[in-house]
């Protein structure tokens, strides 16, 4: 799989996973500007799973679209794999091809599209990038037999129960091998013991694939999965342990 | 690649299919009207090319005898019989009028049927070309061919005026400019019943002329008697037939008519233009309206359903964009959508105007280059109404995906 950019020898950082620098993002201007993100820094190591969670208006949203490359920070910079992808600007002109070759994908519903049967869901993002069908179809069933739905290749989306459909979009975002995951709040409509299934499965996939994952979360059952999380408030984000940390006072 | 519309059509074929059944009935309305006025079209053109002639002979200054009345002394024949170039010339009549049916066994006169009577001279021009059933008029009085269409059936005794005809042959696509069936008839019987009166009228007329004293003089005998046959008898028919002989044009042979018979002449590419251009080109410019209107209507449904569908998708466009999918990808997925839906309703009008045309009373005639223009128009109109749902896709933001 290729990616359509102008990248260089300069922008190469050897730091895996993904690292964020001073990130800002201002919406409008003048004085009715508002600073969503104030000076965000952030990393994430190569098979790691962190959280990142905040009450709502803290920039959750804004940081996942500015990662997620939907939206353009102000400022910063932020270096996705081994390369640099923004410095104060985007160093790649196609923002499309970044989305689909570096960065999975992982929603809060998992957003399935309903007329394509579960294999070609995953198959469409290597499609999207080239690669021949039967190759694609191969490698869609190699993440569903990973993620213990292979046997639901040829099920429509609608047939999968909420958990099957979940690791199927987990698949989805493993399909063209991205160094990064963006999961928002992957499991908000699972229950507890779906909802930590899921959670393995994330860290088990970082680990076999050294993806680097980010799960934005309100949910207080999956914190203890996390060996680090990031509370983000005021657009600032703060490290802490996973361990012990609880989203009860500062979500309130 | 996989074809997104393909599978998106295939997954909810059933709202597609009834969809495609809504656009495709109107399609087989416009279809249909378009079909209407080509058998309108080709109803003229049967009607000159049955008829045989090469040459219509008309009252001067008139467009007889289809499109205006004419009308010409019955012995004008003689003499264009003996005009150069002339093979062969015979009058004819038309004049519509319902014809009664005759209960079997019964002088009750049942159900009529409104038809164009055309009087003929046997085995001359103005003769149907040919017969699906029975035989030509071979006797003087009292025989009839009629079209299909009429309904009568061999052997049926029908009442034109105040005599009674058998039906001894049938013919087809024998109508009016109008897509009145005819009924042929000896000349002789149809210059009576189209220009003879009833007793009664007669008898009122014969009575009037005798009162008025410029007719009923006492000096002049005979005078009145010489009025009133003059009024009770009638040499008119309403054109003469005239085939050419074998190396004369019809102009060759029109033009001397003109200026020695004072009369008027049209060819067959005259009379056409007067049939098609003129008697039927306020139909055609109503068929015309229609069909526009109903090419507005159909780009609208298309135009409304499309977009409907593409609204119910906005969230699946949404992470189709956010993974990558090129916005032409999406474009195309909704223009192929757009046009999967045409191709349904096309093949469904196209069967439904097939089906529904042999019902309708006038003939319809149903052309394929008439279906391949309205398969192109349709695939266009789709194609066109898909822009509004394209438009709205590509303005779909990858972030509403996330939230």
């Amino acid at each position: 799989m290729t990616m359509n950019n102008n990248s260089t020898a300069s922008r190469k950082s050897g730091i895996g996973g993904i690292l964020i620098e001073g990130l800002r993002k201002v919406y409008g201007h003048g004085e009715t500007a508002v600073e969503a993100l104030k000076h965000v820094n952030m990393q994430v190591s190569p098979g790691e799973v962190v959280g990142l969670v905040g009450p709502s208006g803290s920039g959750k949203s804004t940081l996942l679209k500015c990662l997620g490359a939907i939206i353009e920070p102000t400022s910063g910079r932020m270096t996705l794999g081994d390369e640099v992808i923004y410095d104060n600007r985007w160093l790649t002109t196609d923002l499309r091809a970044l989305r689909r070759d570096r960065i999975g994908f992982v929603f809060q519903a998992p957003y399935l599209i309903p007329f394509l049967d579960v294999t070609d869901n995953v198959a469409l993002l290597p499609m999207l990038a080239s690669v021949p069908n039967a190759q694609a179809r191969a490698r869609a069933l190699e993440l569903l037999g990973a993620l213990d739905v292979a046997h639901r290749a040829k099920a429509q989306p609608s047939q999968l129960s909420g958990g099957e459909q979940q690791r199927v979009s987990i698949a989805r975002a493993l399909a063209n091998k991205p160094p990064v995951i963006l999961a928002d709040e992957p499991t908000a409509p699972l229950d507890s013991e779906r909802a930590l299934a899921v959670m393995r499965i994330l860290n088990q996939m970082a680990q076999q694939s050294q993806t680097a994952i980010i799960v934005v979360t309100h949910d207080e059952k999956i914190i203890p999965t996390f060996k680090r999380i990031y509370h983000i408030r005021d657009g600032q984000t703060v490290e802490e342990a996973g361990a012990g940390f609880s989203l009860e006072p500062r979500l309130g | 690649m996989i074809n997104l519309a393909a599978r998106d059509i295939l997954h909810g074929w059933g709202k597609f299919a009834l969809t495609g059944l809504g656009l495709g009935l109107l399609i087989g309305v416009t279809l249909t009207m378009a079909g209407v006025y080509r058998g309108m079209v080709d109803d003229a053109r049967a009607l000159l090319g049955n008829s045989g002639a090469d040459l219509w002979v008309v009252q001067q200054d008139t467009q007889g005898p289809y499109a205006e009345a004419s009308s010409l002394k019955d012995d004008a024949v003689h003499g264009l019989r003996g005009m150069p170039g002339v093979a062969r010339a015979a009058n004819v009549t038309y004049f519509t009028m319902q014809v009664r049916r005759e209960l079997a066994g019964s002088h009750e006169a049942a159900n009529d049927v409104r038809a164009m009577v055309v009087g003929i001279e046997p085995g001359a021009p103005g003769e149907p070309g040919y017969l699906v059933a029975g035989r030509q008029i071979t006797r003087g009085h009292y025989e009839a061919v009629a079209d299909v269409r009429t309904g009568f059936a061999l052997g049926e005794r029908i009442q034109i005026r105040r005599h009674h005809y058998i039906v001894v042959g049938l013919t087809q696509r024998m109508v009016s400019s109008g897509g009145d069936p005819m009924v042929f008839v000896p000349l002789k019987d149809a210059q009576e019943a189209q220009f003879l009166k009833d007793n009664d009228a007669i008898e009122n007329d014969r009575a009037r002329l005798a009162a008025n004293p410029a007719f009923n003089r006492a000096g002049t005998p005979g005078l009145l008697a010489a009025v009133q046959a003059l009024q009770s008898s009638s040499r008119n028919v309403n054109a003469v037939l005239v085939q050419l002989q074998p190396g004369w044009s019809a102009e060759e042979v029109a033009e001397p008519i003109r200026r020695w018979k004072h009369l008027e002449v049209y060819s067959r590419a005259g009379m056409e233009e007067i049939l098609v251009a003129k008697l039927i080109a306020t139909s055609a410019r109503q068929i015309g309206m229609f069909l526009a209107i109903l090419a507005v209507v159909s780009a609208a449904i298309v135009a409304f359903i499309i977009y409907t569908m593409t609204m119910g998708k906005i969230r699946e466009i949404a992470v189709l964009k956010l993974i990558g999918t090129r916005n032409r990808t999406i474009a195309a997925m909704i223009l192929q959508q757009a046009l999967g839906l045409g191709l349904i309703g096309f093949l469904v009008g196209k069967i439904s105007a097939t089906v529904w045309a042999p019902i309708f009373p006038k003939f319809v005639l149903l052309l394929t280059q008439d279906a391949v223009t309205g398969l192109i128009a349709t695939l266009l109109i789709c194609a066109l109404a898909s822009t509004l749902a394209i438009r709205a896709a590509l303005k779909v933001d990858p972030g509403e995906a996330i939230g």
